[in-house]
């Protein structure tokens, strides 16, 4: 057995992703919603925007940063509380596994989930909805920050969130209606200029509307930057608030994370 | 801390609030013993167990654990101490052979896994999901996971509540095995049979210390305590008569019906009645 500490990571990876494939709600609620999502909206939605864009060019933006924000924020903000009222944390613990390894499972299961569902996302998009592909190299290194600083976020995020639960069980009703509320306001199912202008400055606080508008920057064509709140894409604060999120979150992870329940003590 | 105790503890406490669960407690378990700790639930076994296996920290006290303090448990250490908890979470989705090879890997000197999914009679079960066991099969793999790592040290949680007599008594053999082969056993049960059964000595627990400590056959002067000794009657009824020399009575009894006594029992008290008596008292 080897023991370095990246073969460790990595193993633990390749369980948590298998337990991942494995259960089949996580496979249609995580893997497959956003890829669900683009079906029923881009058939619903089946208009242009200006330019003839088609409404699919702007969707799949928030059809991305969702998608993010459910492998890293949400999963792990369900999986890790239930995780440790099952105590198989505290088995882990007992066990001579450094701590930091059961963060590295989680993080190479993210980032795997994460590129796999946006693969099929793209892939579905471009083959049945028209969906155009960034056609620059600088358009893609955006695609690629963006959605690596806004998942690291999201799941630093989602480790922080896993210790609000009190229980397992209670861990979906206290994750949901956040992911909910947030896409609403972010633009994810809305046009975010249509919104009114108080709940684009709510939204302005959390990571999401940030990916989204990220993201935007890199499927939309760069006339539609007027239409921004801002009159542009603000690459430069998506960086700095995104930024600003992983450390928060850095934070939260290392002051409030526990291997036991409550009741444990 | 003389190096032949697995477990030495002296004066520990622990308090949750204002209510003291551990209460200058002292204990010593020798290398290679099966030790087994009897208490009633809230006499504080839980939380010096896990004291023990440096899941808590304590508010005083010495206590050292194969010559460590628990509470600076590192990985040197938790490689040497396999735990088998209560009700500890499985990992649904995979099966039996993968979470046995997948810790195996965290221990710089694991067993074979295949050979300990044997052992602990899981073979026939090896390619099965964990969430398709049952709940004794689901114990025999916690076993499995705590002694992957050739532990010196072995802390059972009530390890066989839930099964039937048949699953127990294999339950036991397979203890009695790890035994033999010089593992040390910290065992809490409720069941005074197994207690009886498997430990060297056995440690009752009450109110948040020990306050007794011994062999099952000794353990509160059991061996000393008077006979009891019942018979029928010519019309009918059951006779009773407690005495230090039963042996005797026997005699006088045979004499007195010129052979056979009917119905004749002689007892002395089950370590169940000594211990309900130990923690009655408290």
């Amino acid at each position: 057995m080897s023991t370095t500490p990246l073969s460790l990571g990595l193993r633990q990876g390749g369980l948590e992703i298998k337990q991942f494939l494995r259960s089949r709600e996580s496979v249609v609620f995580t893997l497959a919603f956003p890829v669900i999502m683009i079906v029923i909206f881009a058939s619903i939605f089946n208009w242009e925007l200006e330019g003839g864009v088609r409404f699919t060019q702007y969707f799949v933006t928030g059809m991305i940063a969702t998608g993010l924000m459910t492998v890293g924020f949400q999963s792990l903000a369900i999986q890790i509380p239930i995780e440790r009222d099952r105590g198989v944390l505290k088995r882990l613990r007992g066990t001579p596994m450094p701590k930091w390894v059961y963060f590295a499972g989680k993080v190479v299961m993210v980032a795997v989930i994460g590129l796999a569902e946006t693969l099929l996302l793209l892939a579905v998009g471009t083959l049945f909805y028209g969906l155009k592909l960034p056609e620059t190299a600088g358009k893609w290194l955006t695609f690629g920050w963006v959605s690596v600083l806004g998942i690291t976020a999201c799941t630093l995020c989602g480790v922080a969130f896993s210790s609000l639960a009190r229980s397992g069980r209670g861990a979906p009703a206290v994750v949901t209606p956040v992911a909910l509320v947030l896409q609403f306001t972010s633009g994810v199912f809305f046009v975010f200029s249509n919104l009114p202008s108080w709940m684009q400055q709510v939204a302005a606080i959390f990571p999401l509307k940030w990916m989204c508008q990220g993201l935007r920057a890199v499927f939309l064509p760069d006339s539609f930057a007027a239409q921004e709140p801002a009159g542009s894409f603000e690459l430069g604060r998506v960086a700095l608030v995104l930024t600003a999120w992983c450390v928060i979150g850095l934070l939260l992870c290392l002051t409030t994370f526990r291997w036991t329940t409550r009741r444990d003590g | 801390m003389t190096n032949n105790l697995a477990i030495s503890v002296r004066g520990l406490r622990k308090s949750y609030g204002d209510n003291t669960a551990v209460d200058g407690l002292d204990l010593a378990v020798h290398r290679g013993e099966v030790f087994a700790l009897l208490g009633p639930n809230g006499a504080g076994k839980t939380t010096t167990v896990e004291i023990l296996e440096g899941f808590r920290q304590r508010d005083g006290g010495d206590v050292s654990v194969l010559g460590v303090d628990p509470a600076r448990a590192d990985a040197a250490w938790r490689s040497r101490v396999g735990i088998v908890l209560q009700g500890t979470g499985e990992f649904d989705e995979l099966t039996v052979r993968e979470v046995v090879h997948h810790f195996a890997g965290f221990y710089p000197e694991p067993d074979d896994p295949d050979d300990v999914i044997s052992r602990v009679g899981l073979a026939g079960k090896a390619g099965s999901r964990t969430h398709a066991l049952s709940g004794g099969q689901k114990r025999r793999l916690d076993v499995a996971l705590g002694i992957i790592g050739r532990p010196e040290l072995l802390f059972l949680d009530e390890p066989t509540t839930g099964f039937d007599p048949e699953a127990r008594r294999e339950f036991w053999e397979l203890i009695r095995g790890l035994a033999a082969a010089g593992t040390t056993i910290v065992l809490t049960t409720h069941y005074l049979d197994e207690a009886e059964t498997l430990a060297d000595r056995v440690g009752v627990i009450a109110g948040g210390r020990v306050v007794a400590v011994d062999t099952p056959a000794k353990l509160g002067e059991r061996e000393n305590a008077l006979a009891t000794v019942a018979w029928r009657t010519p019309d009918g009824s059951v006779e009773r008569a407690q005495s230090a020399t039963p042996t005797a009575l026997v005699a006088e009894l045979a004499a007195r019906y010129g052979g056979e006594v009917p119905g004749l029992t002689v007892t002395r008290p089950t370590l169940e009645d000594i211990y309900l008596t130990m923690i009655g008292q408290r």
